[in-house]
């Protein structure tokens, strides 16, 4: 996508970066690094044994994001179906699946129904080890590392690429908005029209397909053709009314998980914070950090979540994007994203209050201090979000950052619902393209993409959407 | 036939009953050997006390397979029910219940709409485990390999799960892989009704109802049809050792010697294929063939040895999930207690413990953290109330399985065992309040002592978690889940592996068709 709407034309500039670092409580850490000796040093600092786990699991993991690749780009076959292209696509998935080795393939069923504790207590001892690579299992979903299918998470987390370099991480250079912007300049260059505060307000129906949607300040648009980028619930149970939809089909999506577990802080800085465990100047720091030293403390930071609450120990995600991309803060200043989980999309039943939302900032920014002595003296300015504000800001039902929980039963072809993972709505013209369709949600474009193959076909147009990525 | 032409089956459970009893009947000289003194693993019916018989591990009868019950001629053999078709009756602490049968539910509070939602939910679940059950009759499939039964067997479950049609299909592959939680959030409103229907998601299994995989072990719960509908539940009349009996005498007839009393201390190899046994005592036992009933576990590192085996399988073993999670609970009373709000006639079913669902989530929370529950879930049946065979006149036996209760407690099962006791005994007087004046003496078995008394690793009664990663051709272990292992002439027959757990006989029965395949030279 990024080559083929020649994102790079239109001014998105991705830097690499590498590293993270898990600090624990007892001032050690755990730093992950790019050079595979370097890290191999740095893992046998705390477990011999788990530096040469440490090859295997990399193997493993990176084996699995090849499997899973050329799946992203296809649309999934109904199972259900006798048309000849689901039946060739079912095929051709059985195929892919087959030709693997049998240990393969017992390898890959293992790791999309494992939990991250169970998958990583097969390579690792030390705690340590495990709570920093454990981390990507569960963020952006309501599952703790306990529960099965989080290995499934980490592999969604791992397979992305920094422009062919699987596995990477990379700053858009300006923040996240810079690949929105280039993606639009894509899009008006191709003739497309972009209309902002044009909020939606309804999608219009008549005689079982759609014909326009009005917006919310009154303005009519016609349409034969309708393409969400919102999630089913918004798509389905606000934008449409329930009389045009099949009951079983309301069911479904009321049915749909798709549950707040991440909250946000963004922080402006008047100076670098110091992180004695690390040591001033280390280059760790231009990735992520974390601050975790055990299984048993992630797996209760979720049980906060099943009780109705944030965690108060909670699993952090930061970055300092600053020391990367100075353009985002005055010289001198920094700016701190602090992605937390968990964050549950109601207290106890209840909504989010401010009190409830100031009290959920100061936890993570006490999780934050506990490991930097002077970060608090250096706070200008923070912005705290819960998943209440992530709905009401960005649109997201219960600011589920995945449009979707990547369980089992929604993914694939049950992605969003049994029956409607092929792009296509319950009525004709309407079509859906958000991170609530395969292959699911992050920064990766994937679903629209696919998305737009499938409109297309339907339009009897040419195909301009890449098909199936070639990793080698 | 001389002894090098024998097959020694390691251990008497009712799997290595059920598998010599298949490989006798076809003409094969077996041996039987069996620790204890009497067959039957943790399928037994022991005296806790004096006077005082109960069924020692498992204690529900849902699984037993209708033919190797009528293949084997269970019921001339010595089989009775005691009781068939229980009703679940879910106890609330306020002196609430409701009574579940099958598809049917009734008691205060219990809307129409949850009436008609279970009758929906028993339907689908009910076709979904026959699925199951279908694929429980054959070794599992092996993905990758192409050899024809295998794709004719791959092609028979695309075929079985393209006939549940389309909307039946597409729910099962969307819950399928899941949690129950969900899926009973999605179908009902009773919090009692839920927390009850969850319990067959957790039983006996490291899982909370919003753990995924709690919908496969409901499946598997009532994949079984031994009287009545599918998935009801017996007491056998003698506790669950007359079903091992029955198994032991069928295998007698058929010709299999059983020797009780005779551990084996080691599996004896010549090259990479098998020898024989030799037994604690000194005695060696020469086999062409040796089928283990013990876990893959015990069968591999304690009987075989690590280091016959390539490091990878051993990695593979090394990492079966097997800790147990659930006690036994066993009390003789000197009466039938009364529970609160339930009449005479309804003690005699199965009492569950599971108020609403977050209280069972709560509960396995702890176990998570290597501590017992607090506040346990319980699985009860009184026994004695349909069987007077397992106490004198008017004084009763109480059986219950109680969660959680981790193999890895933090503290020590030595110097928890009682104070956990005093618990559950608490817990269960809110739901009997006269229960403890009854209590003519207890017994509680923790994991650990499952483990010491009937040899099971961690004390986990199905040898092994039931999980999407645990099951199938994953059983025990990729390599070795068509019950064959890397050694030559050894084989595996227990719940260890393909189908699982539960007193069914599946995986022995399968494994002599696999040890008969192989020829003499097995």
């Amino acid at each position: 996508i990024y080559r083929a709407l020649d994102l790079a034309k239109h001014g998105l500039q991705i830097v690499p970066y590498g590293g993270s670092a898990t600090m624990a409580r007892n001032g050690d850490f755990l730093g992950s690094y790019i050079d595979p000796e370097v890290q191999r040093r740095e893992i046998a600092r705390h477990s011999v044994r788990d530096a040469d786990a440490n090859l295997r699991f990399d193997t493993d993991v990176m084996r699995q994001c090849r499997i899973l690749r050329p799946f992203l780009m296809r649309t999934p076959p109904d199972p259900t179906s006798f048309k000849p292209r689901d039946l060739l696509e079912l095929l051709h998935v059985g195929k892919e699946f087959w030709k693997l080795s049998e240990d393969v393939i017992y390898e890959t069923i293992r790791f999309y129904t494992m939990s991250i504790a169970d998958y990583l207590d097969e390579y690792f001892e030390s705690e340590l080890v495990k709570a920093h690579y454990a981390g990507p299992g569960i963020i952006g979903t309501a599952l703790g590392v306990q529960s099965p299918g989080t290995a499934y998470v980490l592999l969604h987390h791992a397979m992305g690429e920094v422009d062919g370099s699987m596995g990477a991480w990379g700053f858009a250079r300006g923040g996240m908005g810079a690949i929105a912007d280039a993606m639009a300049g894509a899009f008006q260059k191709y003739g497309g029209e972009i209309k902002t505060d044009a909020g939606v307000n309804q999608i219009v129906v008549k005689g079982g397909k759609v014909t326009g949607v009005a917006l919310e300040n009154g303005d009519e648009y016609r349409a034969d053709t309708i393409v969400s980028n919102l999630d089913p619930k918004r798509t389905f149970l606000k934008l449409m009314d329930e009389k045009d939809l099949k009951p079983s089909f309301v069911k479904q999506v009321r049915n749909f998980k798709i549950r707040g577990s991440s909250g946000k802080l963004n922080i402006a800085l008047d100076g670098l914070p110091e992180f004695p465990a690390l040591g001033k100047g280390n280059p760790l720091m231009y990735g992520d950090m974390h601050f975790m030293d055990s299984i048993e403390r992630l797996e209760l930071a979720y049980d906060d979540w099943k009780n109705g609450t944030w965690s108060h120990d909670p699993y952090v995600d930061m970055l300092i994007p600053t020391l990367t991309d100075p353009t985002m803060a005055p010289p001198g200043k920094h700016y701190m994203s602090v992605f937390v989980q968990y964050a549950p999309p109601y207290i106890n039943g209840r909504d989010w209050t401010n009190e409830d939302r100031d009290a959920f900032g100061r936890d993570v920014i006490d999780q934050i201090a506990n490991y930097s002595p002077n970060f608090k003296s250096l706070i200008l300015d923070a912005e705290v979000r819960t998943p209440r504000e992530i709905e009401d800001e960005i649109g997201l039902t219960e600011g589920n950052i995945f449009q979707g929980e990547l369980t089992l039963d929604q993914l694939f072809f049950n992605r969003p619902i049994p029956g409607y993972a092929q792009f296509r709505g319950p009525l004709r013209g309407l079509y859906m393209c958000g991170s609530a369709t395969h292959p699911g949600g992050g920064v990766m474009a994937a679903p629209g993409a696919n998305a737009a193959r499938e409109l297309l076909r339907d339009l009897r147009r040419a195909n301009t959407v890449p098909e199936a990525w070639s990793d080698d | 036939m001389t002894d090098a032409d024998q097959v020694v089956v390691i251990g008497g459970g009712h799997n290595g009953l059920v598998c010599a009893a298949y490989l006798a009947k076809a003409g094969r000289t077996v041996t039987l050997l069996e620790a204890a003194d009497t067959v039957g693993g943790a399928a037994v019916t022991r005296e806790f006390a004096p006077g005082f018989k109960v069924s020692a591990c498992a204690h529900v009868l849902n699984l037993l397979d209708a033919e190797i019950r009528s293949e084997l001629a269970l019921d001339a053999n010595g089989l009775e029910f005691a009781r068939v078709s229980l009703q679940t009756i879910a106890l609330a602490d306020d002196g609430n219940h409701l009574s579940i049968s099958g598809a049917a539910v009734s008691g205060d509070g219990v809307s129409e709409a949850d009436q008609s939602a279970l009758v929906e939910y028993r339907r689908r679940m009910e076709r979904f485990a026959q699925l199951l059950s279908r694929l429980h009759k054959r070794p599992p499939p092996r993905p990758g390999v192409n050899n024809s039964g295998n794709l004719v067997d791959l092609a028979r479950l695309g075929l079985d799960l393209r006939r549940l049609g389309k909307t039946d299909m597409r729910e099962f592959l969307r819950i399928a892989g899941i949690n129950i939680y969900d899926v009973l959030e999605e179908n009902f409103e009773h919090p009692l009704l839920k927390g009850a229907l969850s319990l067959d998601g957790v039983l006996g299994a490291h899982l909370g109802p919003r753990s995924n995989n709690s919908v496969l072990n409901a499946l598997y719960r009532i994949s079984g049809r031994v009287s009545g509908g599918q998935g009801s539940l017996a007491i056998p009349r003698g506790g669950m050792g007359a079903v091992t009996s029955a198994l032991g005498v069928a295998a007698e007839r058929n010709g299999v010697s059983i020797r009780t009393s005779s551990r084996v201390k080691c599996i004896q190899l010549d090259g990479d294929r098998v020898r024989g046994v030799e037994l604690d005592n000194g005695e060696q036992i020469a086999a062409a063939a040796i089928v283990s009933n013990a876990d893959p576990k015990a069968t591999f590192f304690g009987l075989l040895g690590a280091r016959h085996l390539e490091a990878e399988f051993v990695r593979r073993i090394d990492n079966i999930r097997m800790r147990g999670n659930a006690a036994k609970l066993h009390l003789a009373l000197d009466s039938l207690p009364e529970f609160t709000g339930l009449a005479n006639d309804q003690v005699g079913e199965r009492l569950v413990i599971a108020p609403d669902m977050a209280y069972v989530e709560r509960a396995f929370d702890h176990s998570k953290y290597g501590r017992y529950s607090t506040e346990p879930v319980f699985e009860i049946t009184i026994p004695s109330i349909h069987d007077d065979s397992l106490a004198s006149s008017g004084q009763h036996v109480l059986s219950a399985v109680v969660q959680y209760a981790p193999y890895a407690l933090k503290e020590g099962w030595d110097s928890a065992r009682q104070a956990f006791l005093s618990q559950i005994i608490e817990v269960l007087a809110r739901y009997a309040p006269n229960l403890r004046q009854h209590i003519v003496a207890s017994e509680l078995l923790t994991p650990v002592d499952i483990e010491r008394e009937f040899g099971i690793t961690g004390g986990h009664w199905h040898h092994g978690e039931y999980a999407l990663d645990q099951a199938l051709m994953l059983r025990p272990v990729p390599g070795a889940a068509q019950y064959t292992t890397p050694i030559n002439g050894l084989f595996l027959c227990g719940a260890g592996c393909h189908p699982g757990g539960g007193v069914m006989g599946n995986a022995g029965r399968n494994a002599a068709a696999v040890v008969l395949g192989q020829g003499r030279a097995a």
